[in-house]
């Protein structure tokens, strides 16, 4: 290759002495230049001049020139050995273009490109962050395979950067490694769990990414990180957000039973669940149902929501296509007022939206059908768009609209755009057969459009006509009649076919007309078309059988036409009517049934959507829109019978957990016990408690939803109360742990202690909540001291108090990871592991701190279910 | 340095791409390069390199076109103009040849309007998501599943950022800026997939060109791209800037309302709704936090907002609290509940009719205020798409002025103000093709028009308080309806 080049440049010589001095004077604009030098080859000499000199000013020019060259896609591969020296240079902009070249251009000049790597691999070491993930970027995107064990230390060294950004770009880079050497599977599949674990907002998305390329059936990646990315997602960016639901759709579907089997009542009974959180029977209830949502299953759909405010409009498909797949079917409603916010961006994402909706419409048609008139469509829509807003209309149609909707689609079918009016009758047919009290007037509109001035628009409403008498024939002779009449004048052939065949069908209704019309057919028949002759050999055959004495020789006449037709379909057609029909000593014994062949009754043809068939795809992807399985296409599974352990999900070591298992459910019943007695006692103070918490729910009710990180370090500012208790917390925790041992009876005493300690505004905190959470610890097999934990158990405590312990242990134990935001809280993770044998006075020790920490929750709560707050 | 040279020659004296020959010819970049390389990794390489140099024999590119593991997302994107030339490619892998186009540009042929060429096409080994923005198409060739919408986003965010930098997307100012658009692509996507979008993270890296700047630039010889490095894309605030100075600290909100209509042939409305945004201009020092209130915000129905509003503050009360990105930024978009009535400001009066048999037709439209508030209706203009009949139409306006256009049969009216004491109107005749049938339908009309100082849902900016600064920035607020999609059957 490239000695090639060399010999071009050699064959330009000097001749070109000229024009170099005037490019170099055309430095100062270097678009200007393009003109000049395309597809000449001979002028890269003065480029690679420019390139050697030693004013950076030159070679600046000379890449800005050669970058327009590959922009334009012309082949500028021979400048690569002149290029690949300044790789080292110091002007940034003169390396960003280098950069820009060799990515392009190292597949093709592997020899060459190699020369460039160690200038990466000193960048990789750089102290300036950007400068790392730079160098990690442009070695990464060298499609070289013999450096593929470099970019394979690169990408681990880099994923241990302390910097996100630089972590970031190494999740990046595993996709880049990965297509380029699939062999490095395996390595690279450690790498992705170390990032999985990353609990930066910036790495998550891209990570995630390089997850669904390379091990999307590895869902057991997922597991420990689901609640934190759960948590964060409210804070990446937006790309990394569609990713990241997108992923986790499709884990929900695998990991929880589904929440659609008895979906109206669940709804109530939630709401029951959060409004009357003193009203136990409601709760009760709840509980002996045989369905519970996962905590984990709803902490995914409460935390996508906000996400419905997106700008982003593929942020807000992304959380309506989770809704719709995942979130129990009452809930999905309020992803429709976000989807129909989107049709007022452009004709793109109005073509992409409006294909989800009609496939939404079609089985759940209540979710828009407040939105119905956002569905009209407007004369300066592109066609495209008209004929699937229209799909939309129809599929909302139903009794109490219909009139309102014919009156629209009235001026539609005037439009001057035939093929958006032709679309408009399809869908009055739909509507006429879906809606059965407006057959008759949808009817008689179409039969009205027959004297149409639009030869398109009088065969559309002839088919459709068609479609419609076909199931119920009886009473329609005049429109027959009308019809028939129709075929002088109307030239489209699929239109004649129609009217003929529905002739042929009804000739006993109208036996005066059907031997005429096919009179007239018969005089025309060589110069119809093809469509058009089989339906008239099709209409000489039904009248032969009914009326033959009429007919007869009407028949014989066109079946020997058709016999010496050009077309091979007729001819074959004829044969086969001749023999079934006319009988002679060959024709077996088929042609007895001849009249039951041919007049069977037809079923009427289903007026369906085309929309019908494409809810087996997800919504929302590339597969959905074209309505074909693409490359790369991920199903979704159907949820499994019974859910998997949720307890994977949580995120301590799990041999630890096993560990921790057995002594927590002895203590758990021993304190049950206790706790149940005490709690009669109490519930004063119990009451008192709550009241306490609800001030704090309003004082940090500004912060709302506090269950992403982000939030919580803004949170830090303003609710200092909360998050100090949560450090003091920690801080004692570990105490607590130091002192296990010594502790082991003193549980009453322990929990003052901590209440003195953390508590001041909720001293009162009482025992009981405290002792309550504690039960609900050791009921969670693990992380008795993850703080965040025990925020949801003392949010539990607060809703349940001490009726808590009536209900069944097991679904309780579940709910308590509800809102484990241990594993992304930066402060928590390094603490140390718990040993196994930790007193159960340790973990009443522990609960007292959590109860501080669930003021910020239960504010959130509030900021969720204001009448919450006001109880 | 010729021992290296021996034996780099021995390793790969089979090796079909790099010989002896080969070396010595280029032994000046060899050396150069040597300069910038260390020994000690240089021989790493070559060591990786003697392994695996039966791959490189099989010619360079062969692995990974026909690689396995194809990378997701945006594979490639081509910029076409309307005629149909592709002027700007860029690969994010390997190279995908312009001959994929030819399918884009067999779905534009037979989709007849631009309009109408469908967003997403399917081709053997490719898929092409398009976009069209400003007489471009933005075509991206991806190979595997991906949400369109993700592709339909990026790509608007691509030509709004070009817009940003440039002050139009056209192909002229793309051409001339080649290579501020590649250094944008390249820092825009990696690997297909998004890395810096935020315009104010993208300015600092790469600087939006000025006149001023080119000139000063081809004197100094300084470049575009920035010195500094960015610190947003590592800060907790990804879309603002940090050590942002002004003398003078400023920021201004338009509430822009649009008012989208469908108005039936006897003046009663079919469909109408208000779509609003509230765009702003913040030239703020430092890291100010801001907190804009309404006096009304129950008024919004269904909002969306810039990645910077904290949505739990919304939720719970109402109030946009936010850290602002630098410079322009669109702050949220609203629509204002279907259920409240929407004024409709002007109303039109029109009589527009074919004759059976004959070549010509009347148009008579009128124009009057409606519902405007006191206010005066400006810029107004009417469009009507003529029916494909017309052959030309002699009209005499009232006021401002008229043009047809006998090729799309467009008809534009550019009327202006609104003078309550003469209503502007436009009177005529219409020439229709002979022979042919009168046309089934009148056109609807297309309105635009604007009305300065209003808000027309009735919301109003309570207030802007600031935090965390202890400058006191000057605040303004504007207020501006327009007419959105405003069409009139007639």
């Amino acid at each position: 290759m490239s000695s090639n080049s060399f010999s071009y440049n050699e064959q330009s010589g000097g001749g070109e002495a000229a024009e170099l001095g005037q490019e170099a004077t055309s430095t100062i604009s270097p678009s200007g230049a393009f003109g000049l030098f395309s597809s000449d080859l001979k002028k890269n000499e003065d480029l690679k001049q420019m390139l050697e000199s030693n004013k950076d000013s030159a070679k600046l020019d000379a890449m800005k020139r050669i970058v327009g060259m590959i922009a334009k896609g012309k082949n500028a591969s021979e400048l690569f050995p002149a290029v690949v020296k300044n790789v080292a240079s110091k002007n940034i902009e003169i390396k960003k273009l280098v950069y820009v070249y060799l990515v392009r251009y190292a597949e093709e000049q592997q020899d060459l490109a190699l020369l460039s790597i160690s200038t990466f691999q000193r960048a990789l070491k750089d102290p300036n962050q950007l400068i790392r993930a730079s160098a990690l970027r442009v070695l990464s995107s060298i499609r070289v395979p013999i450096i593929v064990p470099i970019m394979m230390l690169a990408i681990k060294e880099a994923s241990a950067d302390l910097s996100p950004y630089v972590r970031k770009n190494a999740a990046h880079a595993i996709q880049k490694l990965y297509s380029l050497d699939p062999e490095q599977k395996e390595m690279l599949i450690e790498v992705i769990e170390k990032l999985l674990k990353d609990k930066s907002t910036l790495v998550a998305g891209s990570v995630v990414m390089a997850f669904e390329e390379v091990c999307p059936d590895r869902i057991d990646l997922i597991h420990k990180n689901y609640r934190k990315l759960c948590n964060l997602l409210v804070d990446v960016e937006e790309w990394g957000q569609v990713v990241i639901i997108h992923m986790l759709t499709r884990y929900a579907r695998t990991q929880f039973v589904s929440p659609w089997k008895e979906g109206d009542e669940l709804e109530d009974n939630e709401k029951n669940f959060y409004e009357s959180d003193d009203d136990q029977k409601e709760k009760t209830d709840k509980r002996k149902k045989p369905y519970t949502m996962d905590p984990d299953h709803r902490l995914l759909i409460r935390n996508t929501k906000p996400l419905l405010q997106s700008r982003n409009a593929a942020v807000v498909m992304a959380v309506a296509q989770l809704y719709w797949h995942i979130s129990p079917k009452s809930e999905a409603g309020i992803i429709s007022k976000s989807l129909v916010r989107l049709l007022r961006s452009n004709r793109e994402v109005q073509y992409i939206v409006l294909q989800n909706i009609a496939t939404m419409s079609i089985q759940r048609k209540g979710m828009f059908e407040p939105y119905l008139k956002s569905f009209y469509v407007r004369s300066t829509d592109p066609t495209m768009i008209k004929t699937l807003k229209l799909e939309i209309l129809t599929n909302l149609a139903n009794e109490a609209n219909i009139s309102t909707l014919l009156r629209e689609f009235q001026t539609y079918v005037k439009s001057q755009d035939k093929q958006f009016a032709a679309a408009t009758i399809q869908t009055i047919g739909r509507c006429a057969t879906n809606i059965l009290e407006v057959t008759d007037t949808c009817l008689n509109g179409l039969v009205c459009l027959l004297s149409n001035r639009d030869e398109i628009v009088v065969a559309e409403s002839v088919v459709v006509i068609k479609k419609l008498l076909q199931m119920q024939p009886a009473q329609h002779g005049e429109i027959i009649k009308h019809m028939a009449k129709l075929l002088d004048s109307i030239t489209v052939p699929v239109a004649r076919a129609s009217i003929l065949w529905l002739i042929g069908e009804n000739c006993e209704r109208v036996p005066k007309i059907a031997p005429d019309v096919l009179r007239k057919m018969a005089k025309s028949f060589t110069s119809e078309d093809d469509l058009v002759k089989l339906q008239i050999l099709n209409l000489g055959a039904k009248l032969y059988l009914t009326n033959s004495k009429q007919t007869k020789l009407l028949t014989q006449y066109i079946l020997n036409l058709g016999k010496y037709d050009q077309n091979y379909d007729i001819r074959d057609r004829t044969r086969f009517i001749r023999q079934l029909i006319v009988p002679n000593e060959k024709s077996g014994a088929l042609s007895k049934y001849a009249k039951k062949i041919f007049l069977a009754q037809k079923p009427a043809p289903l007026l369906e959507s085309p929309f019908k068939d494409r809810d087996h795809f997800q919504l929302g992807t590339l597969s959905h829109t074209l309505n074909v399985k693409a490359t790369g296409y991920l199903e979704l599974s159907n949820w499994p019978e019974v859910a998997p352990d949720p307890s994977v999900r949580n995120v301590e070591v799990i041999e630890l957990a096993k560990e921790w298992t057995p002594a927590g459910k002895a203590k758990q019943e021993n304190s049950a016990k206790k706790f149940y007695s005490e709690s009669e006692e109490e519930e004063d103070s119990s009451d008192s408690s709550s009241d306490s918490e609800s001030e704090s729910g309003s004082e940090s009710g500004e912060q709302g939803q506090s269950g992403e990180e982000g939030d919580s370090s803004e949170d830090s500012s303003e609710d200092s109360s909360s998050e100090q208790d949560s450090e003091s917390g920690r801080d004692s925790g570990q105490e607590n742990k130091r002192t296990a041992k010594r502790n082991s009876k003193a549980k009453g005493k322990s929990d003052s202690e901590d209440g003195e300690k953390e508590n001041e505004k909720s001293k009162t905190s009482d025992s009981s909540s405290a002792e309550s959470s504690s039960i609900e610890d050791s009921s969670s097999d693990s992380e008795s001291e993850s703080e965040s934990e025990s925020e949801s158990e003392s949010r539990r405590v607060t809703k349940e108090k001490e009726k808590k312990t009536k209900q069944d242990r097991t679904p309780v134990a579940k709910d308590v990871s509800l809102l484990d935001l241990d594993d992304f809280n930066p402060v928590s993770t390094p603490v140390a592991l718990p040993p196994p044998a930790l007193s159960p006075s340790l973990m009443a020790d522990l609960e007292g701190l959590n109860l501080s920490t669930s003021s910020s929750v239960i504010s959130e709560r509030k900021a969720l279910h204001p009448k919450l707050g006001k109880k | 340095m010729l021992s290296l040279k021996w034996r780099l020659s021995s390793q790969l004296r089979s090796s079909c791409i790099f010989n002896l020959s080969n070396i010595v010819d280029r032994g000046g970049v060899f050396e150069a390069v040597n300069q910038a390389i260390s020994w000690p990794l240089q021989l790493r390489v070559l060591a990786a390199f003697s392994a695996s140099s039966a791959s490189v024999c099989r010619g360079p590119g062969a692995e990974s076109l026909t690689g396995t593991g194809v990378g997701k997302m945006i594979h490639s994107l081509f910029l076409i103009n309307c005629s149909g030339d592709i002027f700007l490619e860029k690969h994010w892998k390997s190279v995908v040849s312009q001959s994929v186009c030819d399918y884009f540009f067999e779905a534009q042929e037979k989709a007849a309007d631009v309009e109408n060429v469908p967003p997403v096409i399917s081709t053997p080994h490719h898929y092409l998501i398009s976009i069209y923005r400003d007489k471009l198409f933005f075509v991206s060739v991806i190979q595997t599943e991906v949400p369109p919408l993700f592709v339909i986003e990026f790509l608007h965010r691509v030509a709004d950022t070009f817009q940003d930098y440039f002050g139009e997307c056209s192909e002229a100012a793309i051409k001339d800026n080649v290579v501020i658009v590649y250094e944008l692509l390249e820092e825009m996507l990696d690997n297909g997939f998004p890395l810096a979008t935020e315009s104010n993270i993208l300015k600092e890296l790469i600087k939006p060109p000025t006149i001023l700047r080119s000139v000063v630039n081809s004197i100094t010889g300084s470049s575009n791209v920035g010195d500094t490095l960015p610190t947003g894309q590592l800060s907790n605030i990804p879309w603002r800037r940090a050590g942002v100075k002004y003398t003078n600290n400023e920021a201004y909100f338009d509430v822009i309302e649009e008012i989208d209509a469908i108005i039936d042939k006897s003046g009663s409305t079919v469909f109408a709704e208000i779509q609003g945004v509230i765009d702003a201009c913040i030239k703020l020092s430092g890291m100010p936090d801001l907190s804009l209130s309404f006096m009304n915000p129950r008024l919004l129905d269904d909002v969306s907002f810039h990645p910077c509003i904290r949505f739990k503050r919304w939720e719970s009360e109402r109030v946009l609290s936010f850290i602002p990105p630098d410079g322009n930024f669109r702050l949220i978009s609203y629509r204002v509940s279907s259920q409240n009535l929407v004024a409709i400001p002007v109303y039109v009066k029109h009589s527009i009719s074919f004759k059976e048999n004959s070549s010509c037709g009347r148009f008579d439209i009128t124009i009057g205020p409606k519902q405007n508030m006191g206010k005066t209706i400006e810029g107004i203009t009417v469009t009507v798409h003529m029916p494909k009949v017309v052959l030309n139409m002699n009209l005499t306006p009232t006021q401002g002025s008229y043009t047809f256009d006998p090729v799309t049969k467009v008809l534009t009216w550019d009327v202006g103000k609104i003078t309550p004491q003469k209503l502007p109107s436009l009177k005529g005749l219409v020439n229709l093709q002979s022979g042919a049938p009168k046309p089934e339908e009148n056109p609807s009309l297309n309105i635009q028009f604007k009305i300065q100082q209003l808000a027309i849902s009735g919301l109003k900016v309570n207030r802007l308080d600031m935090y965390g600064e202890k400058y006191k920035p000057f605040k303004g607020v504007k207020y501006v309806t327009k007419a959105g999609k405003f069409q009139v059957r007639t």
